[in-house]
């Protein structure tokens, strides 16, 4: 049993449920709906054992490291990371219909890292072997997944105020009744970014304190600080929004996909246009 | 002078808006995108090549090349924090106010504004259920304040009014990050220096203006060394480094790699590049194919070193790691191009590790490559920033303060005893479903008394 081969099973297991998930849009059967976070729930069972496995791998190569040093790894642990973000939110709140807008993004990763990336175990560069590494990514990916939530909410959020203003000149949508009020998937949004924002916080500080451990310049505005920032501030943006008269609902819902738009720019987009010291997206 | 008055109460409402704060950081997050776009620093030639003169014009008159430096840059910042600063001044006498003088009566205006709040017959008199309603909540809640008013008891009781300041936790945090960042820039700096194996300075150059900083003490790199994966990657760079401070070693050789630097008097070296100081020295033998002693050679690189058979021998280049070029072969090589005294020169390839490798060239003489002397320099960034603890205050304090502003709440209970009637209501300031389920147990189990 390797760890490539549990990977494309994962990738597998998120595709189902992604279909499931849809099928319980056109159905409104909660056991279908049930099925479908089963599936995405065995897929990241399966997934969990993979990354392990994988760093076990790594040891066994005796190039021993975390499996979050390149392009293609930190794919695969940012689709983990967002089931991991909407399990929580599936368990707690029950709402399984945002499943369908949130398992394509994991699927998306997956299937993106299984077809497009060199899944190579690459031995560590000196600049990354730190314990930083591991502090560093995990929290900004548990907060880039919990952006990548909130922003499935809040487009479900603007299809939903749109069918709740059209009300009454058209019949209700039969897919679109299915979601959650308008009310409960703006506190959903606010709920999910509650979790990014001190995540990616935390990220920002820890990867500003492994600059200044490894280089002596906790902040040097290289393109990925700066982009970190600026989703930062997106979302502070965000934050300060929701507290003020004419800011709330739509204009909230807008800045929370703006903010994963920006996130994931200065988290591909950042690699594949502009240069810096992150360089792990070259080419993986 | 109602004019002036109205003027200054107008801007200082204009500092005091969210609608501010929400503009300064959408602007902030706008323009920090054109340092990630425009190179920072002196432009390259290559990149000037790429735009036109005037388009050149223009950036360097807005401070495109070095952006967040830039005036309106700081101007930002500055205005950011005016607001944080005035949106505090505004709202902490309030929120001190709710937490220092709180309603410790519920009246009816209070119990209509309630989201929670519930009714029960009770049987006894007032004092005795008072006092039945104050162990209830130092048991179930935490301990009340009883007020009396015309024959009525009300109870008061809160928990975590102190989150109410999580939000200002963070703002001062910024705050003092600022602080910080500005301290580094004006008692700190960045530099670089540059040392030959064997050799030590006392001298650094500022990265920025280049001019040289004396460091106070003597730092001597003692030996430099690379080590390499099996895929020929390189693993690790290492300086062995030794402080000498009023002529006496007080660090002494310490082995210093990326990420895990050389601190001395508030002093930080970083082990940063490295390349080589001086000609190289090659150490080469050779020996005739028909058998005999070999003969050693040394030679620098690109020298022509006569043979013994006559003709001469030249090293044209060399590689510390061949397996990137040769994946079948590991461990140090050079290339050699082999001169006799008639006919067409040669080419081998000689590795230190594969002495014998040189035979199957079928040549009369055969080559073996037995090491190489070379000096290197190590590169280390040296940094000193006395701003860099407040600035981990700071950063510390905005972590606390967030968790305190998202995650606790400030919880309100009150109980109005009355004659054989009880009514309890409550509120949050955030988090209202949660505290909403906590209200119906305490409820339920008030009901049960």
């Amino acid at each position: 049993m390797s760890s490539s081969l549990l990977f494309n099973i994962t990738t597998f297991a998120y595709l189902i449920s992604m279909v499931v998930f849809f099928a319980f849009l056109a159905s409104k059967n909660k056991a279908v709906g049930l099925a479908g976070s089963l599936t995405a729930f065995a897929g990241f069972a399966i997934q969990t054992v993979a990354i392990l496995l994988r760093w076990k791998e790594s040891y066994d190569m005796g190039r021993g490291h975390a499996p979050l040093s390149n392009l293609y790894e930190s794919v695969v642990f940012f689709a983990w990371t967002i089931v991991l973000i909407f399990g929580i939110l599936d368990i707690k709140y029950k709402y399984r219909v945002i499943g369908a807008f949130v398992v394509p993004f994991a699927l998306l990763g997956m299937a993106w890292a299984q077809l497009g990336l060199d899944s190579g175990i690459q031995p560590l560069v000196p600049a990354l072997q730190s314990n930083w590494l591991l502090y560093h990514v995990i929290t900004c990916f548990l907060g880039y997944a919990a952006f990548a939530v909130a922003c499935g909410i809040s487009i479900m959020y603007l299809i939903k105020v749109r069918q709740e203003e059209s009300e009454g000149t058209s019949p209700a949508g039969g897919i679109i009744a299915t979601f959650p009020s308008s009310k409960i998937l703006d506190d959903l949004n606010y709920k999910a970014i509650m979790v990014g924002f001190p995540l990616l916080t935390i990220g920002i500080i820890t990867g500003a304190a492994w600059a200044n451990y490894a280089w002596g310049t906790y902040w040097s505005w290289d393109p990925k600080e700066t982009w970190s920032l600026i989703v930062w501030f997106v979302y502070a943006a965000f934050l300060h929004a929701r507290i003020t008269r004419g800011w709330v609902g739509k204009k909230a819902a807008v800045l929370s996909i703006v903010g994963f738009a920006s996130t994931i720019f200065c988290y591909l987009g950042v690699n594949l246009f502009l240069s810096g010291l992150h360089s792990y997206g070259g080419g993986g | 002078m109602t004019t002036n008055k109205s003027f200054a109460t107008s801007l200082w409402d204009f500092f005091c808006s969210l609608k501010l704060s929400i503009f300064l950081l959408i602007a902030l997050a706008v323009t920090s995108i054109i340092g990630t776009v425009i190179p920072q620093g002196p432009p390259p030639p290559e990149y000037l090549q790429t735009i036109s003169e005037t388009k050149f014009l223009v950036y360097q008159k807005l401070g495109f090349f070095d952006m967040y430096h830039s005036w309106w840059f700081i101007a930002l910042l500055y205005l950011l924090t005016l607001n944080l600063i005035a949106c505090s001044i505004k709202r902490l006498p309030r929120v001190w106010k709710i937490i220092s003088e709180p309603t410790l009566v519920m009246d009816s205006g209070l119990e209509r504004s309630l989201t929670c709040t519930r009714q029960f017959k009770m049987a006894g008199d007032a004092a005795t259920n008072r006092d039945r309603m104050v162990a209830f909540l130092k048991a179930e809640f935490t301990e009340p304040v009883v007020t009396e008013t015309d024959g009525e008891f009300h109870l008061f009781a809160q928990k975590g009014a102190y989150s109410r300041f999580g939000v200002y936790v963070v703002h001062s945090s910024i705050i003092i990050i600022f602080i910080g960042a500005i301290l580094g820039s004006l008692f700190g700096y960045k530099a670089f220096v540059s040392i030959v194996e064997g050799t030590g300075t006392s001298t650094a150059y500022n990265t920025r203006t280049e001019q040289p900083i004396d460091l106070g003490f003597t730092i001597k790199c003692e030996d430099f060394s690379v080590s390499y994966y099996d895929t020929g990657a390189p693993k690790e760079f290492k300086s062995i480094l030794t402080i000498i401070d009023n002529g006496k070693p007080v660090i002494e050789r310490r082995p210093t790699i990326v990420n895990s630097p050389l601190s001395y008097k508030g002093i930080t070296f970083y082990q940063s590049s490295y390349g080589p100081a001086g000609d190289p020295i090659f150490y080469l033998s050779v020996r005739k194919r028909a058998g005999g002693e070999p003969v050693k050679i040394t030679a620098r690189q690109g020298e022509r070193v006569s043979l013994p058979t006559g003709g001469f021998v030249r090293v044209m280049d060399y590689a510390p790691e061949v397996r990137s070029a040769m994946p079948q072969f590991s461990g140090p090589a050079a290339r050699l191009e082999i001169v006799p005294p008639a006919g067409a020169p040669q080419y081998a390839l000689v590795l230190k590790d594969y002495p014998d490798f040189d035979a199957q060239r079928g040549g009369d003489l055969i080559f073996a490559y037995e090491g190489v002397d070379e000096k290197q320099y190590t590169g280390l960034q040296v940094a000193k920033d006395p701003g860099v603890l407040v600035v981990w205050t700071g950063c510390t304090l905005m972590v606390v303060g967030i968790f305190i502003a998202f995650f606790l709440s400030h919880r309100r209970i009150w109980i109005r005893v009355s004659k054989g009637e009880v009514t309890i209501g409550g509120t949050a300031n955030r988090n209202q479903p949660a505290f909403q389920l906590r209200f119906d147990a305490l409820a339920d189990k008030l009901k049960q008394q």
